[in-house]
Formats: structure tokens, sequence, C-alpha cells
């Protein structure tokens, strides 16, 4: 152990381990039991995230290696002027899927999929709190992915660029199907990143190694969890353009069209709110696993822990209010370009605080230029030179000349090949002996390394150049004689120097890698973190304690007991798939989570989910229905076998800590995932709000435009009160389902059915009111906006009304009681947010007009 | 209009200063001056513009050498000469204290910048410019007597003399961007932006659209040619007139061919029975430089040339091709074209 002086070490402070040698014949074996692997050709029923991850990271490798392809064929098409490699209309495209499968399919994927790799092992969880769900999200992306890819090659892909403005993409411009493969595809694969974003919220907070307090946690988790909730954030704004944009081409109800008083800005707002973050959503994680690697490869632990965590958290915060320096050139005022201009550098303190950490560490240790340093220290060139250029398109005169132009380009490049694909490269590098039996090797990496780095700088250091003297982004050819050809066929020579480089990746890949479930490559890098503990399907034997940052540097024998069972839970209390919950501040054990097993039905829903949304882009609008509700019974078989209750009274499991095998409440992991589902919702309603007071500022003077006739008043009364009478009644069953006999009251399904009538009662009258006024959605941005929220809000009662019949039915099933009631505090959370919102919509739709000088 | 576009400093302030960075960025961005380049300033905006990027470009060299080198020397130096880098200090100072003081530095000269930059001047020459897929529609207004007139895919103006260019767009988002005159400013439906410049040496410059607007948002240019202000005044004089007579039967052909094709339904003429709003004014599309917004040089040929293959010069406009023609029909058609001067 060659790793500097350490504070006192663990097992000095605490000889006792939880649990004494020699451990009972056959609990290991149950364990290894628990968490087989199907077999066969339904391996694909696997659920748990040692295959799960592998699989997402291949498929978002996948998408990297096309959207590269695609790349060097514009390359082609840009090495001569005037050249006619390819037409305009396949020109439009690649771009288009460029930026697009890069941006959804592959960065935010990526880092997605390694943390489901990484994070249970970094945490020594045995799985992710919901193996199903993630399975669920990856077959989604998975399919979904792949037929939105396929587009290509049959000319129906997006055309528009990568940030879809409208008008172009709306229906008079783009009539055909090609922008709603985007809008359907890829806002449906957002669902797929919440989906996961939760998953890792849940997983950060709740499933850590015990001991592992906040301040103990690694940086990749508070990377992860930054990182998650910023697309708890961030994506709800896309999901909801995508949704507006989609009923404009869809129902002709004219949110961004300018002469019925929409505003195309609108659009450019949503999407930057999102598009913005989205940057740092794909940058942070990247950082987390460069502040793994750099503490290993200099053999020290990483200085400035603290600062560290403090600049992803600040990141996180300022990312959101930087948004409008995309729309430097759309004619803002001066003043508000002035603010956000200044937000904009702001943001490069917390990255200088970062990249200052790495190399301080970096100092204090002793770096081995290993194939992983070499990617840190490109990233750390590329990084740097792409957020210098960044200072200075947030300057808003310069931007003024480069937006739009190849510096943005390159710029863009820099910072998100520098950023995220280097990192990525540095991890694949270093955790391949994680998963596999093999290191990659050391010295094929080298030549990698030198052609991808010698690649990027020579494909899009010229394109600076090329931005500044003149050269649009997003032109398919250009004249001769304007001074561009030159740079333009270095940046392609470039481009193909990229691509050897990755090919030779592939082929060391495949030579070397090879899955390992159990016996992998060990860790090679004399690492300190616990996701280089000895590990299988079920990760580690035993759950350790943790008391320090760098566990495996300070507690030498971690390793050795930890396979030999003697730390918590070293086997398995109920007989099925189970791991550890832990409180989320000091990580104390709380529960054991029983994880559910492989199973079909995660897959099954995944495919008509997919269907759904991408039959509807065909207009197969029968046959998508079907598949939406197939879907939704596929979920609902899935949700049945959940919940299982308390099968067993509390079980040991070491050092005299006995913990129940069920929790409920605020305790319970599914009611975070829940209150985390909420912030979602709610930030697609807020977004939705945002866009209603933004057409109104657009239009001020018809705020309902002439001659609009509102409901009158007594109808938002009517839905008001059902709405409070219907939660009330959920709140009483609630309060009566708490009783010594678990059966009782029989009167909760009643409760429920009678709370249902009212929430769809005040839903159908919220509808029926404006029906009668003949408010049409398609005249004016107006009546589009009045039914975009009552439409959501619809959307929302529905969906209670499904958890709400779904509950009575485990209820008359014998499957609720008021111990095993996790289903039912699951839909009162969500019972209790419909009706926050639906009050809300009441207030601003009848309240705002009103407000607004309407009659 | 036989003016070149010029390639030397700025004649009006040619100090040390400007020819030492002119003698930079011809070292160090070989071409960077041309009709359409950030890096050949023609006005004042563009030119405070091109000095915040070279300072920023030097600042950024300088700081982008510093991080490497304090990261290379992390890596290589003897452990005892490099162990002051290894704590918390070098976070504080590198990543906190030195770009805070940095950025305060600079956000202050950017937003002077700012401020200086596209501001509106009384008395400025007023322009209309529309965006349509894919070409420029560019109105003069009415002013103090001289009456409105339009033209299309050329903006000319007078040199030293502020210009308003007051911006929108007829159907998609399109973006007006004229490098050596300054930034670029978004046309957006429904919304009115206005862009202000000065051009300070006479020339020929190129603007293009910066938005991607549809299939041919890489074919829409367009000429400024700025004028000396008599220059100006003619050319301003001349295009308020209405179109010339054809005094050729040869062009009376032409004129005879235009209105049998139709041609007068979707292009204005003023003087003809021609009134078509939606393609370009064509009163005096002989004077213009190029055609096709701004893709080819002006003459008989090409003018041929695109009526009858439109649609395979710029696949996906609204102009169909007008394939029927004969060759002689072609000729005459493009002749009187090539007439109204």
């Amino acid at each position: 152990m060659n790793a500097p002086e350490r504070s006192e070490a663990f097992d000095e402070r605490d000889p006792a381990l939880p649990n004494p040698l020699p451990r009972p014949a056959g609990e290991f074996e149950a364990l290894k039991k628990a968490w087989e692997a199907p077999r066969g050709l339904s391996f694909i029923t696997a659920v748990n995230n040692t295959y799960v991850g592998l699989w997402y990271v291949g498929t978002a490798f996948l998408f990297f290696i096309l959207a590269g392809i695609l790349s060097l064929i514009m390359r082609v098409q840009l090495a001569t002027p005037e050249s006619d490699f390819v037409g305009h209309d396949l020109y439009n495209q690649l771009f288009t899927m460029h930026g697009t499968v890069m941006m959804f399919l592959f960065a935010v994927p990526a880092v997605e999929a390694a943390s489901v790799y990484l994070l249970p092992n970094m945490q020594a969880a045995r799985d992710l709190p919901f193996p199903r769900l993630s399975a669920y999200a990856f077959w989604a992306y998975f399919v979904g992915g792949l037929v939105f890819f396929c587009t290509i090659f049959f000319g129906l892909a997006p055309n528009g660029g990568w940030f879809m403005y409208p008008p172009l993409t709306g229906a008079k411009y783009s009539p055909a199907d090609n922008a709603d493969w985007w809008l359907l595809g890829i806002g449906f694969i957002e669902i797929s990143a919440i989906a996961g974003a939760i998953e890792i919220i849940v997983g950060v907070m709740k499933t850590r190694a015990v001991g592992m307090s906040l301040d103990k946690m690694p940086v990749y988790s508070w990377a992860m969890l930054v990182f998650a909730a910023m697309i708890v954030i961030g994506f709800p704004a896309i999901i909801l353009g995508t949704l507006l944009l989609e009923m404009e081409r869809a129902f002709d109800w004219p949110f961004f069209i300018a002469e019925r008083g929409g505003d195309p800005l609108l659009w450019q707002h949503l999407f930057w709110f999102f598009g913005h973050p989205e940057v740092y959503i794909i940058f942070l994680p990247a950082t987390g696993m460069v502040s793994m690697i750099v503490p290993a490869m200099a053999q020290t632990p990483l200085v400035g822990y603290r600062l560290v965590v403090l600049a992803l958290v600040a990141t996180g915060f300022l990312s959101f209010g930087l948004w409008v320096h995309h729309m430097f050139a759309t004619g803002l005022p001066k003043m508000s370009l002035s603010f956000f201009s200044a937000a904009s550098t702001a943001v490069a303190v917390p990255s200088g605080i970062q990249v200052f950490a790495w190399i301080a560490t970096i100092a204090s240790g002793r770096m081995k230029l290993t194939t992983p340093s070499l990617f840190i220290i490109g990233f750390l060139f590329i990084f740097t030179l792409g957020g210098l250029t960044g200072v200075m398109v947030a300057m808003a005169p310069f931007d003024w000349q480069a937006h739009d132009s190849y510096f943005v380009v390159a710029h863009l490049h820099y910072v998100l090949i520098g950023g995220m694909v280097f990192p990525l490269f540095a991890a694949f590098y270093y955790w391949v002996p994680v998963a596999s039996k093999y290191a990659l090797s050391e010295r094929v990496g080298r030549w990698v390394f030198g052609l991808m780095f010698v690649g990027v700088n020579v494909t899009f250091l010229p394109m600076h150049i090329t931005g500044l003297i003149g050269m649009p982004r997003r032109v398919y050819t250009y004249p001769v004689g304007m001074g561009w050809d030159a740079l333009n066929l270095v940046s392609t020579i470039g481009s193909f120097m990229i691509a050897a480089g990755v090919a030779l990746f592939i082929v060391d890949f495949a030579r070397r890698f090879r899955i390992a479930r159990d016996e992998n490559a060990g860790n090679v890098w004399n690492a300190s973190t616990l996701e280089w503990l000895p590990n299988a399907n079920y990760n580690t034997r035993s759950i350790p304690i943790v008391a320090s940052r760098d566990p495996l540097w300070d507690q030498p024998k971690l390793s050795q007991d930890v396979q030999d069972g003697r730390y918590y839970l070293p086997g398995t209390a109920t007989g099925g798939r189970e791991t550890l919950v832990t409180s989320p501040f000091d990580a104390r054990p709380q529960y054991i989570l029983q994880v559910p097993g492989p199973g079909w039905q995660p897959l099954l829903a995944a495919l008509f989910t997919a269907a759904f949304f991408l039959l509807l882009t065909v207009k197969m609008v029968l046959l998508s229905a079907t598949c939406g509700v197939l879907a939704v019974f596929c979920v609902i078989w899935w949700l049945w076998e959940t919940d299982p209750g308390p099968v067993r009274p509390p079980a040991d499991i070491g050092g005299g800590i006995a913990v129940p095998v069920y929790a409920t409440g605020s305790m319970n992991h599914s009611w975070w995932a829940m209150i985390v589902l909420m912030v979602v919702t709610g930030m697609v309603f807020t977004c939705l709000i945002f866009s209603y007071l933004f057409l109104w500022l657009v239009n001020p003077a018809a705020w309902p435009p002439q001659g609009t006739l509102l409901p009158e008043g007594f109808s938002p009364f009517v839905s008001c009160t059902l709405y409070v009478v219907g939660a009330a009644l959920i709140a009483y069953a609630s309060r009566t389902l708490r009783g010594e006999d678990r059966r009782s009251p029989r009167a909760v399904p009643v409760l429920i059915a009678a709370a249902l009538l009212c929430v769809g009662g005040a839903a159908a009258m919220d509808l029926w009111a404006h029906w009668r006024t003949g408010l049409s959605p398609s005249a004016h941005a107006y009546g589009a906006a009045v039914y975009a929220i009552v439409s959501l809000q619809i959307f929302f009662v529905l969906t209670t009304l499904i958890m709400g019949l779904y509950t009575i039915a485990r209820w008359l099933a014998g499957r609720l009681d008021s111990v095993r009631r996790t289903t039912f505090d699951n839909m009162m959370l969500f019972w209790f947010y419909t009706t926050g919102q639906g009050l809300v919509a009441l207030a601003v739709v009848y309240g705002f007009p009103r407000l607004t000088g309407g009659v | 209009m036989d003016l070149k576009t010029t390639r030397q400093g700025l004649p009006w302030r040619r100090t040390v200063t400007t020819r030492a960075a002119a003698f930079a960025c011809a070292l160090s961005l070989a071409g960077c001056s041309g009709v359409q380049s950030a890096l050949d300033p023609a006005g004042g905006d563009a030119l405070r513009i091109y000095w915040l990027t070279l300072i920023m470009t030097l600042g950024g060299t300088l700081i982008f050498l510093l991080v490497t080198g304090v990261l290379l020397y992390a890596i290589f130096a003897p452990p005892e000469r490099r162990a002051w880098l290894g704590g918390r200090r070098t976070i504080v100072v590198g990543g906190l204290a030195f770009p805070i003081v940095v950025l305060s530095g600079l956000l202050p000269y950017g937003l002077i910048v700012m401020r200086d930059t596209d501001v509106p001047m009384p008395g400025a020459l007023q322009v209309e410019v529309i965006g349509e897929q894919y070409w420029w529609r560019v109105k003069y207004p009415e002013e103090g007597g001289k009456s409105e007139f339009s033209t299309a895919n050329e903006l000319i103006v007078p040199v030293g003399s502020p210009v308003t260019v007051t911006v929108t767009s007829a159907d998609v988002i399109h973006s007006f961007w004229i490098p050596n005159l300054g930034g670029k400013i978004d046309m957006i439906p429904g919304r009115i932006n206005r862009l202000s410049f000065t051009a300070e040496r006479p020339g020929i410059y190129r603007g293009v659209c910066a938005e991607f607007c549809g299939d041919q948002h890489a074919r829409m240019a367009f000429d400024v040619v700025a004028l000396e202000r008599t220059a100006f005044e003619a050319w301003r004089a001349a295009q308020e007139k209405p179109a010339r007579e054809p005094d050729l039967p040869f062009l009376s052909r032409g004129r005879a061919l235009f209105r049998a094709a139709g041609c007068g339904s979707c292009h204005v003429v003023r003087g003809t029975e021609a009134d078509g709003a939606f393609g370009p004014d064509l009163t005096h599309v002989g004077s213009r430089r190029t055609i096709g917004a701004g893709q080819f040089p002006n003459n008989i040929g090409t003018l041929a040339g695109w009526i009858a293959n439109t649609q395979h010069i710029k696949p996906g406009v609204r102009m169909p091709s007008y394939g029927s023609f004969t060759g002689e029909e072609l000729r005459s058609l493009a002749a009187y074209l090539e007439s109204l001067k």
C-alpha cells in the first residue's frame, strides 16, 4: 500500500466486525442463487445493474459510432466547395441527426448508463432500488433509439436542426413526418432519461454502504446526484416544448404561429431552458468520473473534496440561469443580455475550481502516465480551450459575430468532446477491469489517445477561424473563393484521424473485453473506492462499513473481510434479492429492500411504449392506441408483484442490528421516487404556466382575444369543490387505514371510488365549461394555451383514475392493508399533487383573463 | 458599379496599433480579410467587436498556456518542487480568485462594447429587410420626399452614414449577418428587430443567412455595397423610377414572354402590369450584381440558366423551373430582364 499517510485506520478503531467467521453453510450459496441471472434466451429479462448497465453503455456507444459516421459523411461533403457528394436534403438530415443522436441517444444515455453500472458498485449496494425501472428505461431507449436512427435510411429523418426551431418545424414548412419523428421519438426517450434520473436520486440518497455519510460519498455519486436533479428540473421544459409543438402540428393549436398569437421565441425559451443545462448534464458526470480517476492515477486522495462538491452544486444552480445566451441574436433588450452575459461568465468559476482541484491532486501525488491519465490530460487541454472560447461567446457583442457560425461549432465540440468524450474514454480504460476479465491494452491505448487527441485539434481548431471569416453553420455547401476551402479540408482530415482512433479502440475492445461475472481483472490501478471490491452479480458478498472517502486505502483488510462475509447482510434474509436501505445523510441501516428479479414485464412494457410512440408518428392511430393500452397493462402487471409487504419479522444483518424487511412512509424508497416524480410533473406544469404567461405578454391586448366568452363563475367553484372533497376523502381513508386490524376499515375501496368520481367530475366540469363557451383551441394562442392546461390536467386525472382503480384492486386482492400500504401512500401522494395542480390550473385559467381585462 | 473590395486597413483610423493588429492578424490568420469576414472590419461596430475578439483571443491564449504549463509542471516536476501546488491554496487561487479577477475585468469591457455597438443614430438611413425562403426582400421606405421602392438580395448604403435595418421574416426564422459591418440579428416572424451600423469604407461586402431556414439555407446570401454619398443618391434616384421600356424588338419580345408565362403573378415590374408580390421585385433587376440570392453574377447567361433550371440550381425554392422555353425565347426573356437597369 503506497497510498500516503491516513488518519487513523478503521480497524484499529473498531476491530469488531459485524459478523463472525465461519459463515453458516449454504448462506453464500443462497445469496448466489437469489442473484443468478436467467439462462438461455431469457437472459434478456435480466434486470440487475451488472447486466442492464453493460447493455446500456454498449448501446450508447453504438449511437456514438453511428452519429460519428454521419459526421464523417458531412465532413466529406464539406471537404471541397460546391461538392455534390450528398444533396441538400440528405445533408440537412445528417446534421440534424448527428446533433440529435449525439446529445439524446449518446451523451445523456451514456453517462446515465455508466452510472447504472457503477453507482451500486461504488456505494456497495446490491443493485439500484428500482432495477425493473432501469430495465424499462433501457429497453425503451434501445428500441426507440434504433428505430429513430433508421429513419435516416428512408429519408424520413428530422431535418430542422437539433434544436428544431419552429416555424420551420411547424406543419406549414415541414408537412412531412420527419419532424414528428423527432418530437415523438426524442420526447419519449427523454421520459426514459427521467426514469433513470429518479432511479439515480433514490439510489444515491438511500442505498449506500453503511457509514458512507454524505461527506464520505464518492465525488462521482455527488456528480450523479446533481446530474439527476438537473434532469428532473430541466427535462420537463423540453418535454412540454415537444408536447406543444406536436399538438400544434397534429391539431393546429397555434402556440408558435405568429399570425394567430403564438410566438416562435416561446420554443426557444423552453428549448434552451433545457438545452443549456443539458450541456452541464453531460459534463458533470464526466467530471465526477475524472474526480475518481485522477486520485487513483496519482495515488493520493482528491485535494479539495468539499470545494469540488460545492463546484458541482454551483454549476447545477448556475446552469439554469444562462439559457438566454443561446438567444443573444434574437433581439432581446440589452439589459437582459447583460444579466445573462454575466451569469454565463460566472459559470466559468466552478469549472475553474474543478480543474485546479485536479491539478492540485496531480501535484500532491505521483501521476502514472497510463492511458486513463492520458485521456484525462487530453481532457484538461481540450476542455480548458473550450471553456475559454465559452467565455468569449458569453460576451454578447462577440457572440453577435460568432453565433451560428463555425466558431460556435468549434466551441461546442471542444466543450463536449473535451468535457465528455475524453473523460468517457478515460473511464472505459479505467473501469473495464471491473466488468471484464482483462484490462484493455495500454500499448494500443496510447495510439487511440494520440489519434483522437491530434484528430480533435486538427478538426476543430481551424473551425474557430472558419467561423470568424464568415462561414455559417448548417450549410450543405459553400462557394469557392471565400477563403474557407483549405480550412475545411484540414478539418475533414482531422475528423478521419478521430475515426481511426475510435476504430482502433473498438478493435482493442473486441480483443480484450470479456464479461466477468465473478472473476474480474481486479483492482489493477490500486484504486481506493468500493467498486474495486471483489464483486459479482450480487455485487459484494457483504455490505461494508465505510469510515473514509478512500476506504480501500484506509481499511487494508476490507476486501478480504467483505468477501468473507464479515460485514452486514452476508446472505439473504428473505431468500430473494435484497439491498440494504440506509438513511439519506449518515447512511445508517434502515431496512432491507426486497428487490424485484428478472421478468418480462419491463421489457414488454418498453416495447409497447416504444410501439405506441413510433406508430403514432406514422399516424397508425388505432394500432398505436392498442399498444398504449398494452403498455399500461404490462406496467400494472409489473407493479402487481412489487410492494411485497413484511414477509418476515425484522432480520439480523450482523453486529446485533435487526432491520425490518419492509417500510412505509417517508422512509420508503418508492416514497422518495414519488416525491421526485412530483417535482418532474410540477416542472412540466410550471413550464406550461410559464408558456401561458409568455403568450399573454406577446398578446397583452388580446388576452383573451376580442369576442371570447369566458365561462361563468360557478363552474370553477364546482370543480374546485369536487377536487377538495376528493382529496379529503383520500386523506380520511389514509387516517382510517392505520388501525390495529390490518384489513380495517372495510370502506377504503368505497372511499377511493367516491373520490375518483369527485376528481373525474371536476375535470369533466372544467372541460365542459370551456367547450360550452365555444372557445376554439386553433383560432388563437389563447384558446390553445387554455386547452393545453385543461388537457394536461385531464391527463393527470386519468392517471389518478388508473392508480385509484389499481389501489382498489390491490385491496380486493388482499395485497393492501394498514401495514402493507405503500401502494396506497404513493397513490395518495399523486392524488394530492393532481388536486393541487388542478386548483392552480383553475385559478390561472379562470382568474387570469379576468385580471387582464377579459369579460 | 466597379468597386473592388478594399483589402487595406480602415482608412479613417490608421493608427500604429491598428497596423500592428492587422499585421498580427495577417501573420496568424492567413486569409482573415475578405468580403464576409468578422476579422476584416469595415465599420465601427465590427471594429469594436474585432478588438474584443483580439483581446479575448490573446488573453485566452495566455491563460490556456498558463493552465497547461501548471498542469505539465504538476505532472513532470520533481515531487519536492511541485509539492507547493498540491493543496487547497492552488484551488482557491487558480480556480476561484484568478477567474473572478479576470472575469471582473473582462465583463465590464464586454458590456461597454455591447452598449456602444448597434446603437440607433438619429438621421440614420432606414431600410427594411424581410427574410423569405431563401432570399431577402429589401425595402427603402419613403424618406424626405423620396418615394418608397423595393429591391432584393442587395443592400446599398452610403459610406460614413449610419444605417438602421429593420428586419422581420415572412415565413421561418432567418438571421441577418454582415460580418464586415457588425453582428447578426435574427429575423423572426411576428417580431420586428433592428440592427444599426455604419459602413466606414467603400466596398462590396457579403451578408448571409445565419439561422438554418430550410433546404437552401446554404444559398441565401446578399451583397452589401457601400457607395459614396453622391453615387448612393444616384442609385436611389434610379431605383425610384419605374422600369425601363424595352427599346429593341428583341427586348419587347422578352417582355411579351414575361407576360405570357405569367411571371407577373409572382414578380413586380413597376410600370408594367406585373404586380405579383410573392417573389422579388424585378423593376431594376438588371442593376443588381448577383442573382439567386448572391449565388451567380448577374448576366444574360446566368439569368437564362436560372429561369430554365431553377429547381436544379437551387432545389426547394418557391420558383418552378421554366424548362419549356426555346433557346431563343430564353435569350430574349433574359435580355429583357437584364435590360431592367
